[in-house]
């Protein structure tokens, strides 16, 4: 027993580099994940949307690595153009709690993809899918929706808010897009 | 001694004058609109710019210094948009014409009925997507009337013609591809048979263009690039421009990094004017791209710059360039205002552009030489232009260096000024400026071009510059180069202006007022607190009934205002490229929401 507290010493240092875990082998561009998930919380009957996530999400969310890589690509794939340091542009601000198309991370993957109707252009086939995660694992830390130890801190460029790990813990809420104008058929 | 210290008291309440409300006197030799500029009022407003000198003025004066404290409310409308709304409402006998931003509908009301019902409604249903590639907004800057049709462009780039009195489509031509970040916001100007019309997306590397088409049928006439070779850009042997650095071949070209001119900007979204007697088109051209200046050395010819072309066949005249190699996004795309005036003895055809440079300049519009460019703005990134280059003057201390945040930089990315339209009182002589007081940090950092994606290259986050205030209106006297009064605003003014022969001058800030003011000493004499911030252009009309009334759309948005009409976070400070930064309390005064003010007196 008198290894016990080696033991336990060890656990704790293994579970803390959870943190830091990475995969070596880049996913092909063309290769894609397949989450099952719902955008709504309405179904046909009363049990709700049916929705399978395999547990890719959280591996991405809760590592800092993954979340800083998408830091990176988000500045390299020009994100940042449209949503700013999370505030938004011309496109909705990413820091906040509203989420038109979605704000859980396979959401957020998804819109990635596809691109969305008013503007948000489809990158499939333009970032492997891995990055895509990474970016919206990003996405993620940016309103606090992961955990706060796998949060980017400051970085070196100009100071444009809090840094995502300072932010209090955030809250996604879905939908809230208003219809654009009082549009009349012709 | 007693003599002296008079003459220099008097020298300094001479210098101190300027800034204190005094009366301008007409004076035989005050700047006048030119004779197509003037001709009998119609009492309709049937062009954004009024008349094709761009002076935004109106001889009616039913509305006046002494009656303008009793307008009134005649009627409202609501354009069921909620983005920015920087259009001018138009009227053409007894129709008004309304354009929202995207989706880009066209109401026509009915003036000769009791509260101006609608007539119809054309919507030409622009992609959504588009509101993608719209860098500030979704914002559209009026239509346009000629030959019993109105013009104008949409947000994913069709230029369309619609019956004025039954609504009906007529033509429609697309000329951008919304995946290469082209999109079309300005008002388009009728030039006798041609619909002259520009590219917008300086912020996606667009290469910039101007263009003609068949007033009939939409098809297109001429087209002139912003940069690459000379071919492109409409230069032959008839282009005689005034400053040696513009002389050379393939200037578009050469004064950019290999191919760099391909993604190079110089986009024409701003406003258009047209001299009859030289038959001399006037416009400016867009920021170069990307915002970062360190990666194209070189002038980037011919980008953020003023044209003269001939309106028949596009071929250029002149060329003046106001930022060669632009730092800081300063877009040449601000209004020209074409004046006649006596410089140093000599009658002069002029352009007058209130730049985003900081600088009112005077250019002589038959050769592009600049009289004058006076500073109207704090500046420290500038000193001034040199007279004998007409060059202008930058301080290497705020030039932009990679991953380095350079402070205090005045004037800002949207300049002194933007896009928003000055007027010039043929009465006062004056010119009437609204435009900001803003400074700003920029850190460039490396760019990346993907199509259809921003190309930038730039942190910024704006501030308010001296004084606190970030917005002013300026009553200019354009020969002396001096401002003769200034109202400060806590925002930007981001709205266009309305001069009348009531001596009364009108504008709208970004909180919601709409404000009538003196023409001569800048008393606000009348003002009204509209549903939302105003950034549009003021117009003034006769209605049926033979009265004045006063338009207005209110409606905030646009860059400045897209925290509010685009919900953006203020925690960043640099959202809407750095804007949030300094318009975070908007969000606390005003809400979004397009509504047409209209008003008239008792």
């Amino acid at each position: 027993m008198k290894h016990l507290p080696l033991i336990l010493l060890s656990a704790i240092l293994l579970s803390a580099c959870e943190r830091e875990d990475r995969e070596y082998r880049s996913n092909p561009v063309t290769a894609e994940t397949e989450e099952k998930i719902a955008l709504v919380p309405l179904s046909a009957g009363p049990s709700g949307p049916t929705e399978h996530r395999s547990g890719l999400g959280k591996e991405y969310e809760e590592n800092a690595y993954h979340i800083a890589q998408g830091k990176k690509f988000y500045v390299w794939f020009n994100c940042n153009g449209c949503h700013a340091n999370g505030g938004g542009g011309s496109g909705p601000p990413l820091m906040d709690d509203r989420w038109f198309y979605g704000g859980q991370i396979e959401n957020i993957v998804q819109t990635i993809r596809e691109g969305r109707p008013n503007g948000m252009p489809s990158f499939r086939g333009k970032i492997p899918d891995d990055q895509i995660w990474q970016i919206a694992a990003y996405v993620r830390s940016m309103g606090r929706n992961v955990p706060k130890a796998a949060a980017p801190g400051r970085n070196d460029d100009m100071h444009s808010g809090p840094a995502e790990q300072r932010r209090p813990p955030g809250e996604v809420i879905d939908g809230g897009q208003v219809p654009p104008a009082a549009q009349m058929p012709q | 001694m007693g003599g002296a210290r008079l003459a220099l008291v008097l020298a300094v309440s001479l210098t101190l004058q300027p800034a204190s409300p005094i009366l301008a006197q007409p004076t035989s030799s005050q700047p006048a609109a030119p004779h197509f500029a003037m001709g009998p009022e119609d009492g309709q407003w049937t062009i954004p710019q009024k008349n094709y000198a761009s002076t935004r003025y109106s001889d009616l004066s039913e509305i006046n210094i002494e009656t303008v404290k009793n307008l009134q409310v005649a009627f409202t409308f609501s354009t069921g948009v909620n983005k920015g709304h920087e259009s001018a409402p138009l009227v053409v006998g007894g129709t008004m014409y309304v354009l929202s931003p995207y989706p880009n509908i066209l109401y026509a009301l009915d003036l000769t009925q009791p509260g101006a019902p609608m007539k119809w409604q054309y919507n030409p249903k622009p992609a959504a997507a588009a509101q993608g590639v719209a860098c500030c907004d979704v914002v559209n800057r009026g239509p346009t009337f000629a030959n019993g049709r109105i013009f104008f462009t949409t947000l994913d780039a069709h230029v369309v013609a619609v019956n004025a009195e039954t609504g009906e489509e007529v033509w429609r031509t697309k000329l951008g591809d919304i995946n290469r970040g082209e999109t079309m916001t300005m008002a388009p100007l009728v030039v006798k048979d041609k619909v002259i019309v520009g590219i917008s997306g300086g912020e996606y590397g667009v290469r910039g263009w101007i263009q003609a088409l068949n007033i009939e049928d939409g098809t297109s006439v001429w087209k002139a690039y912003s940069t690459g070779p000379d071919q492109d850009v409409k230069i032959g042997p008839n282009f005689k421009p005034f400053y040696d650095s513009d002389k050379g071949a393939d200037l578009g070209v050469t004064t950019w990094p290999a191919d760099a001119w391909q993604q190079g900007g110089g986009t024409v979204w701003g406003w258009l004017s047209y001299d009859p007697d030289l038959n001399l088109l006037y416009h400016g051209t867009g920021n170069p791209g990307p915002w970062n200046p360190n990666q194209r050395p070189g002038d980037n010819k011919w980008t953020a710059g003023i044209f003269a072309r001939d309106a028949d066949t596009g071929e250029a005249r002149w060329f003046y360039q106001t930022a060669p190699h632009d730092l800081h996004d300063w877009d040449n795309i601000n209004e020209m205002i074409l004046l006649d005036l006596e410089w140093e003895g000599r009658p002069r055809k002029v352009l007058v552009h209130p730049g985003r440079t900081g600088f009112v300049y005077v250019i002589d519009r038959t050769t592009g030489e600049v009289l004058s460019a006076k500073p109207f703005h704090a500046l420290t990134a500038v000193t001034g232009v040199d007279m004998e280059t007409g060059r202008l003057q930058v301080n290497s201390e705020k030039e932009p260096v990679n991953n380095r945040v350079i402070r205090d930089i005045c004037p800002t990315a949207p300049g002194a000024k933007d896009w928003n339209p000055s007027a010039f009182s043929h009465k006062t002589g004056l010119l009437y400026i609204p435009h900001m007081n803003m400074c700003m940090d920029w850190e460039s950092v490396e760019p990346n071009y993907i199509a259809g994606t921003p190309y930038l290259g730039a942190e910024v986050r704006m501030y308010p510059g001296p004084g606190g205030h970030m917005g002013e209106f300026t009553a200019w006297d354009i020969k002396e180069g001096k401002e003769l009064w200034t109202i400060n605003e806590r925002f930007p003014v981001w709205s266009g202006t309305l001069a009348t022969a009531g001596d009364v001058v009108f504008y709208g800030t970004m909180d919601g007022w709409f404000k009538a003011v003196h023409a001569r000493t800048g008393e606000v004499l009348w003002q009204f607190k509209t549903s939302s911030g105003i950034i549009g252009q003021p117009t003034t009309y006769r209605g049926p009934d033979g009265k004045q009334y006063v338009a207005i759309l209110s409606g905030v948005g646009g860059w400045a205002g897209s925290i509010v009409s685009g919900d953006l976070d203020p925690r960043d400070g640099t959202a809407a490229l750095g804007f949030v930064n300094a318009m975070r309390e908007l969000k606390n005064v005003t809400t979004k929401g397009g509504t047409l003010y209209v008003f008239k007196l008792p």
